[in-house]
């Protein structure tokens, strides 16, 4: 069924009775051409894609749990593509413009919200570097703005402008940037790749994978073994688990990321508003609550739960940045597991198996990344071939060095 | 999660700093490239237990092989690194 005001009103008519099922929860057959493990945003883009744009659609995503309910709903919802290196902007601005045509080339809402996103600044040496940044989006087909203390001033006046230690003066903003809802992708996703005939696997563990020679001949699973001709991972978090059932290392370390809800506010923040130099950002959500977060806890974790020194941390931040958030309450916290690369950008390549291929390293970026993540790993399953979008995210750059390294940092995750 | 260093006793986790998994040991500088590679880049990252080098730095700044569960976070042992044999990451 298509959705539209048409629909609504003949189903409200009929008391919301009729509304069909948005995606079928499909049982495994023996056999597809590809298997994409991961029933989340990414996962699903990439079946999404491969139905739509390959004419690739015995595929099948298998999901561990229910779809979207991994990290794709313990994100913070931002959307962006305000990168400095070439490996990097072309690819998020892309993402960035499927994220712009997103509700309507899958017939569901995704509220993508372009209210903006604001990284403030606090010196001329910090300044400079926004200003080169905002140069390098604009060389690269995004849009960027410098601006001074006074705009700052007037697009949020809640920040504190009085600050010593942090005074802020002045920041890079990208107005087409905004948020989404989380949800809704990984829904508007499995509705629009369901329709195309692929199947979507819930509870569907995938517990060890069949190598026969330099091949994965099929996956074993907590609901039987399936076999496919090409396997595609799309588990970020868990990929270096993933890779090591078919005997591979992987340059990535799994970290916590935590995330935080404020109880509901009436309209207060109206833009996305980040504090690098605190460990901290906001945005607050259609129901009114702020949505924020920080640093990743910096150790290696696969619990899903942080601990409280960070917590701390990034209520400290937001109490630095707006004063009048000292008294609001915490509603809710929770931890999400992301693949922290070497280098802090993301792989999507061939593994170095025939037919093993690779979406993940995320960093904790990855939601933003969803659309051009699943279309470019589309390409490569289906192509045995990068696209140029793809091209620098290759696994063999850390033997080569052509490491996309944003921050200069080094290969230690939990600097990144 | 709390630490209990050799040398200061049970401390909160805010007084540490990881620097990732602690078995990788510093190749011979003539190992060759791909030996190199792994050491620098490549890990096991288990979900379980994993040797893991934490410096207690702002305490005794003493470095620390941690033994610890990434499941559940249960810290299962500590050493001193010094006391450790082999040449962990960054060890020269």
């Amino acid at each position: 069924m298509r959705y539209s005001v048409w629909s609504l009103i003949r189903q409200g008519l009929a008391g919301n009775r009729g509304w069909p099922e948005a995606w079928r929860d499909a049982a495994p057959k023996e056999h597809y051409d590809v298997v994409v493990v991961g029933g989340g945003g990414h996962g699903l883009a990439t079946a999404y894609y491969l139905a739509a744009l390959h004419g690739v659609t015995k595929v099948a995503v298998l999901e561990k749990g229910w779809i979207g309910g991994g990290n794709t709903g313990r994100n913070t919802t931002i959307v962006r593509s305000n990168y400095l290196l070439p490996g990097n902007e072309p690819f998020y601005e892309h993402s960035l413009k499927l994220w712009e045509g997103l509700s309507a080339e899958l017939d569901f809402n995704v509220m993508f919200s372009q209210r903006g996103v604001l990284n403030l600044c606090h010196s001329d040496a910090q300044r400079d570097v926004f200003a080169r940044r905002g140069n390098a989006m604009l060389m690269m087909g995004a849009d960027a703005e410098l601006l001074d203390r006074e705009a700052v001033r007037a697009m949020v006046p809640g920040l504190d402008f009085t600050s010593a230690r942090f005074p802020i003066t002045g920041g890079l903003l990208q107005r087409r940037a905004g948020t989404a809802r989380h949800d809704a992708v990984a829904w508007g996703y499995a509705r629009a790749a369901s329709a195309l005939g692929v199947d979507i696997i819930q509870n569907c563990e995938v517990t060890g994978m069949v190598r026969e020679g330099d091949r994965i001949s099929a996956v074993e699973t907590t609901r039987g073994t399936i076999r496919a001709d090409k396997v595609g991972l799309a588990v970020a978090g868990n990929s270096s688990r993933l890779a090591a059932m078919a005997g591979l290392r992987l340059p990535i370390e799994s970290h916590v990321l935590q995330a935080f809800v404020s109880e509901g506010l009436k309209p207060w923040l109206d833009t996305v508003v980040t504090f690098g130099a605190g460990h901290f950002y906001v945005s607050q959500s259609d129901k009114g609550g702020l949505v924020f977060g920080g640093d990743i806890d910096g150790y290696n974790s696969y619990a899903q739960r942080g601990n409280l020194p960070m917590v701390e941390h990034v209520a400290a931040g937001a109490v630095a940045l707006f004063p009048a958030l000292g008294r609001v309450r915490l509603l809710r916290s929770w931890g999400g597991l992301v693949d922290m690369t070497m280098d802090g950008s993301p792989i999507i390549d061939r593994l170095p198996l025939a037919n093993l291929y690779l979406n993940g390293g995320w960093c904790y970026g990855g939601f933003k990344a969803t659309p051009a993540s699943g279309w470019c790993f589309a390409y490569t399953l289906a192509r045995d071939e990068p696209h140029e979008l793809n091209a620098a995210y290759r696994l063999d750059r850390f033997a080569s060095g052509h490491l996309i390294d944003e921050r200069g940092a080094g290969p230690q995750p939990s600097w990144h | 999660m709390r630490i209990t260093c050799p040398h200061c006793g049970s401390r909160g986790l805010a007084e540490f700093t990881q620097q990732g998994d602690a078995s990788p040991l510093r190749p011979d500088d003539d190992a060759g490239e791909a030996a190199w590679v792994d050491f620098v880049h490549f890990r096991d990252n288990p979900r379980g237990e994993h040797r893991e080098l934490w410096q207690h730095v702002l305490g005794c700044r003493a470095w620390l092989v941690v033994t610890r569960d990434t499941a559940s976070h249960a810290i299962l042992r500590v050493e001193a690194a010094a006391d450790v044999r082999g040449r962990p990451r960054g060890w020269t």
